[in-house]
């Protein structure tokens, strides 16, 4: 489709000169303009395309997380601004062409093991939610925001902490074999009733 | 640029593969995982066949298995604070011994090539040491509390009695026993990642250790002996040991595990992208300041994170590699 497409620009930038200069070199001159317009024009549109994709992307994986319990309060995480889409990004992909996702929530009760357990659950129901590959990365809401003092205040940890437990895969694996914690998330990324 | 084939896919695994550990002999291959067993493979003609499952030896996830330098033993680290021991005495594998003392997930265990040594470590942020004495019997010689995080990983020096450990505090620490009191003690402190080291590898010499982290930058470190012609200081009358080499912008996510071959000199790396890469030392390669070229790269290596890689001791180029994928590949190296 490239080619074709490059085809047709070149013909339509056909050469049609009438100056004094040889003709040969008119015509290379012209083709390598028509070449890189061409490839302007598909470059934008692979953007777009892939723009649209990240965009798709984006809804699914904010369906698949905005219900997801809070641990504490009887509401989902959207109920409570924990989670919400802007907080969703597509990363460029690996060299392997694998999705990369970051995820950026805001854990509005200042304690730092319901940070932790929040990005458990997070990362668990999109890892079973998913069909296609990706890489995720889940960090809490950067900012002015108190959570990220009282975080630290209260468990004197601060929000990079936390961040490196809810990535490091090791970590969540052995979490994830503990019976009560298990337990916990289990709860919280069921499905609705 | 070499090339890496795809020699056999090894399937049977249910879920992740953390590890693989090539018997000393090179002929038979152990694989672990969040299955909770070990898979003893080795060959039948030209294919690699599964030739034991053990699967009654742990509780949680194995994380780690280690073959003795003997090659009679087989140790096995898992996230149920317990490190196994297994062996044929019988003719067939059976634990004989658990080595009890981490207070939560052993994720790492190494024998020291004497055989009589054996290192473990935790998510307790020790690292322990073991004597091997006779009748399966192992008594804890040192508690090392040295690391303020983790500590992902230990090896050993390819010929000393001398412990590495990586950790999630970003550092690198080195250990021996002092002769005169029989304690052992941290000899140096490896200071440059900026996140958490995963795994370390010796060169064949012992003098140059590789390190990779979930900073996506492989490390090679370099050992300064006291007195050393390039007049880099040292304390203590002991060796420093500096980084003299850093690999960064190849890798685009944490590396898991570095292989460092003993008879090639070839560098092959585990990446969360799934990719293998292999580096290359140059042949104009500066000691104090080498270079290290990123000689192949396999795409798609797996489907998800490779967590393991290690180049067969014997058959030269011969690498296997364990992934998130449920699946154990073996690749034969050709340059």
């Amino acid at each position: 489709m490239f080619l074709s497409f490059l085809q047709k620009s070149k013909a339509i930038f056909g050469v049609n000169n009438q100056s004094s200069v040889p003709e040969h070199e008119i015509h290379s001159h012209t083709a390598e303009e028509s070449v890189e317009a061409a490839t302007i024009h598909c470059q934008s549109l692979v953007t777009e395309e892939l723009s649209k994709r990240s965009e798709e992307l984006r809804e699914i994986i904010y369906e698949y997380i905005r219900n997801i319990r809070d641990p504490e309060k009887p509401a989902t995480l959207e109920d409570l601004s924990v989670v919400y889409e802007d907080g969703i990004m597509i990363k460029p992909s690996t060299e392997g062409d694998v999705h990369v996702v970051r995820i950026e929530f805001n854990p509005t009760v200042p304690h730092c093991s319901l940070a932790t357990l929040i990005g458990l659950c997070i990362r668990i129901k999109l890892e079973r939610s998913l069909v296609d590959r990706f890489k995720l990365d889940i960090f809490i809401k950067k900012g002015a925001h108190s959570t990220e003092e009282e975080i630290l205040i209260h468990c004197h940890l601060t929000s990079f902490t936390v961040n490196k437990q809810i990535n490091d895969k090791e970590r969540i694996a052995a979490a994830m074999e503990n019976p009560d914690l298990r337990e916990l998330v289990e709860g919280c990324i069921q499905e609705g009733d | 640029m070499g090339k890496l084939d795809l020699v056999q896919t090894l399937l049977g695994h249910e879920g992740r593969v953390w590890d693989i550990c090539w018997h000393p002999q090179g002929n038979t291959l152990a694989s672990c995982g969040e299955d909770k067993t070990i898979r003893i493979w080795g060959r039948e003609g030209s294919k690699w066949v599964c030739k034991a499952v053990l699967s009654d030896g742990h509780q949680r996830t194995i994380r780690e298995v280690a073959w003795s330098p003997c090659g009679n033993y087989l140790a096995s680290a898992s996230f149920d604070a317990t490190t196994a021991i297994w062996d044929k005495k019988s003719g067939q594998f059976e634990c004989n011994a658990t080595l009890e003392g981490h207070e939560n997930e052993v994720k790492s265990v190494a024998w020291a090539k004497s055989g009589h040594l054996l290192a473990t470590c935790s998510r307790d942020k020790s690292v322990w040491v073991w004597e091997v004495a006779d009748d399966d019997e192992y008594e804890c010689a040192a508690v090392l509390n040295a690391h303020a995080q983790d500590v992902k990983k230990v090896i050993w020096h390819p010929h000393l009695d001398v412990l590495a450990s990586a950790s999630y505090d970003n550092t690198i620490k080195l250990f021996k026993e002092d002769e005169a009191d029989n304690d052992w003690t941290c000899i140096a402190t490896l200071n440059s990642h900026e996140s958490t080291v995963w795994s370390l590898a010796f060169d064949s010499t012992g003098t140059r250790l590789a390190s990779c982290s979930d900073d996506c930058t492989v490390k090679i470190w370099k050992q300064y002996l006291p007195g050393n012609p390039e007049g880099i200081v040292t304390s203590d009358n002991e060796p420093v040991w500096k980084c003299v080499c850093t690999l960064s912008g190849y890798h685009s996510r944490t590396v898991y595990d570095i292989s460092w071959c003993h008879n090639t000199g070839l560098i092959a790396t585990a990446c969360g992208d799934d990719i293998i890469r292999i580096f290359k030392e140059a042949e104009d390669s500066n000691p104090s300041e080498p270079t290290f070229v990123l000689y192949h790269t396999c795409h798609e290596a797996h489907t998800q994170d490779v967590n393991s890689v290690m180049w067969n001791p014997s058959v030269q180029g011969l690498l296997a590699s364990a992934s998130d994928d449920a699946e154990v590949k073996l690749w034969q190296f050709t340059e």
